[in-house]
């Protein structure tokens, strides 16, 4: 089976720093992976390369077995790589609809210049509750400002408007962190659903608990190297805690399943 | 004004509140699903409550200025004459048609203070058009291309200078266009324009002044655009989060410079009028406007925070403005009262502003406990 994504060797310097070294990575469609590590082990810059923010100094990312050049974040987009960060990138001043559009309005007549255009309200607007209703998201108004809803509401608009446009990966960098139990629950939900439709999805999250209920594998990342990988679970919650901060495994643990490519001096 | 100008600075470059704060409620709701809780009631009441006081927040503006008219009318025998009312239609029409440029400058978290001046520009070019022997349409064209013309070099030098915020290039070309004006005019009124500008600044339909018209008609042009066109919502996406509009692919540096423009060519417009209404081009015209017009957009009920705020904002600010002054007038009330007023409202209408943010912020984490 071809992989929705596969990173191979992404290596990415910052000056002195060596931020990703060699990372590999594969999600198939249908797959929920949950990158995992420390602040500072390379997550964000991993995710960052692939959604084209920054450009890997080596290495190769292909897109349902193809090479992908990957050079801006609108290269990424039209790969059918969307992107949610943890800001959201939510134009709180607008409606649902309008943010989902945002700078790729349904507009005509086609040979005015894009700006002149008129858009398309009516279609915009329909398709997004579409979206919403195919992922079964519940808004109190859909009409509203998005600046007027609760930080789940805004999280999962984010999450459905990456959804809405991504044909191949969606990428989500701390989806619950800001959070509330019930607010998380919805996400999590909302993540399984975008699962079942056949999505690639990467998780960025240090909730634990969070990712052993939606990721289907985890990455664990260390100081830019990706050091283990493990089938989350309630039994391998431990192994993993170890992989991020770099302590050996419990004796107990160290005959099991473990990974662990380089184990590295603790941190 | 420096005091008021730098304040508005400030508050420009403020961030827009992120809901990045709302697991707070987070044990109300939990509890509220186990058992039927008595607070729920009560939640749903200050909800409705909330509701209601940001629709009368937001419906703020045109309740202050149909209540003035209504104090005026019943004050001031003359105040409702159509006489009057022309008037006042007249003296509004230049601020107005400067409160619509300002808006869009001001819906991108902009601020053009260089209105005033480049309306003395224009209509100054404009007379000396005129008197070299140019038509009609030929010295309009003069006045809203230099209003252009201006408003190009505010966009540009604001977006390719990397400057922070339009502040200051603005304040550069409020001086550098009036001091142009004096320059070219010699410092005194260019006597003489154009029939047709005439026609525009001091002609009625009946009571109703031409300019009202040509207001009214700019107005829904610009109101229609901001609603329906792409380059409309940019404006709104770019005000309301110019990171993430620059992420989702808005051309957010060519949005910011067309503002300016469009500010200027407004002002230009807003110079036809005030020319047409002196039958000069006079390089004093348009002094302090750049005040007004930036007052007329926040009393009308926009948000100086950028993203927020329509047309009828614009138009309803401007309104208000006259009416004021117009009152005041008719009611013998010293003229060295007017400014005082207006900077009252001013201050009334930011605060309002402010604590619409909050009940927001309340609306939302209410919302997140009710869901």
């Amino acid at each position: 089976m071809t992989a929705a994504l596969a990173v191979r060797g992404a290596t990415k310097r910052f000056g002195a720093v060596l931020a990703l070294d060699g990372v590999d990575l594969e999600v198939q469609h249908g797959e929920v992976v949950a990158v995992l590590g420390d602040n500072g082990a390379g997550k964000s810059t991993l995710i960052k390369c692939i959604s084209g923010v920054h450009r890997l100094d080596s290495g190769t990312i292909e897109i349902d077995g193809q090479p992908a050049n990957i050079t801006s974040p609108a290269a990424a987009q039209a790969h059918g790589i969307e992107t949610v960060y943890q800001d959201l990138a939510l134009f709180d001043n607008l409606g649902p609809s309008a943010n989902f559009f945002a700078g790729r309005e349904q507009s005509g007549p086609a040979w005015l210049p894009r700006p002149l255009r008129v858009m398309r309200r009516r279609s915009m607007a329909d398709a997004t509750v579409d979206v919403l209703e195919r992922l079964q998201v519940s808004l109190p108004d859909r009409a509203a400002a998005v600046g007027l809803m609760s930080g789940g509401q805004r999280q999962v608009i984010a999450v459905a408007r990456a959804a809405a446009f991504a044909s191949k990966v969606v990428i989500l960098d701390e989806p619950t962190a800001a959070l509330g139990l019930r607010e998380s629950r919805r996400v999590l939900d909302l993540i399984l659903r975008l699962r079942a439709e056949g999505h690639a999805v990467i998780v960025i999250s240090h909730a634990m608990d969070h990712v052993t209920e939606v990721a289907d594998r985890a990455i664990v990342m260390r100081r830019g190297r990706a050091v283990g990988e493990e089938v989350p679970s309630p039994e391998s919650q431990r192994r993993i805690v170890a992989l991020i901060v770099g302590t050996a495994a419990e004796p107990a643990d160290s005959t099991n399943t473990n990974r662990t490519t380089s184990p590295g001096p603790p941190v | 004004m420096t005091n008021l100008a730098s304040n508005l600075a400030s508050v420009g470059g403020q961030a827009v509140p992120t809901g990045s704060h709302d697991a707070a409620p987070e044990a109300a709701p939990i509890a509220s699903l186990t058992s039927p809780d008595p607070s729920d009631d009560q939640q749903r009441r200050n909800y409705r409550l909330l509701r209601l006081a940001l629709g009368v927040i937001r419906l703020g503006p045109v309740l202050i200025l149909a209540g003035l008219i209504i104090a005026m009318t019943l004050l001031s025998p003359v105040f409702l004459t159509t006489g009057n009312a022309g008037n006042l239609l007249s003296q509004t029409a230049a601020i107005a048609v400067l409160a619509i440029g300002q808006l869009l400058v001001i819906l991108t978290r902009g601020i053009d203070l260089s209105v005033g001046s480049t309306l003395a520009l224009a209509s100054v070019l404009g007379a000396m058009a005129y008197a070299h022997g140019s038509s009609g349409w030929v010295v309009i064209l003069v006045m809203i291309a230099t209003g252009a013309a201006v408003g190009f070099v505010n966009g540009a030098v604001y977006v390719w200078g990397r400057l922070p915020h339009p502040f200051i290039i603005t304040l550069a070309t409020l001086s550098i266009a009036r001091g142009l004006a004096l320059q070219f005019s010699g410092g005194r009124p260019k006597r003489g324009v154009p029939g047709i500008v005439r026609t525009l600044g001091n002609s009625s339909f009946h009571w109703v002044p031409y300019s009202a018209f040509l207001v009214l008609g700019i107005g829904l042009v610009v109101a229609a655009v901001l609603s329906r066109v792409v380059w409309g919502r940019w404006i709104y996406a770019t005000g309301g989060n110019p990171e993430a509009a620059r992420r989702t692919g808005i051309p957010v540096k060519s949005v910011l410079i067309s503002v300016y423009v469009m500010c200027g060519v407004l002002a230009g417009v807003a110079a036809i009028i005030t020319s047409g209404r002196l039958n000069a081009g006079s390089p004093t015209s348009g002094n302090l406007a750049e005040l007004d017009s930036i007052a007329a957009v926040i009393i009308g009920g926009a948000s100086f925070l950028g993203g927020r705020g329509t047309v009828a904002n614009a138009l309803v600010g401007a309104l208000m403005i006259s009416v004021i002054r117009n009152g005041m007038n008719l009611l013998n009330v010293g003229a060295f009262l007017q400014p005082i007023v207006i900077g009252v409202v001013i201050v009334l209408a930011v605060e309002s502003d402010v604590v619409r943010a909050k009940l927001e912020d309340r609306f939302r984490v209410l919302q997140a406990a009710l869901s």
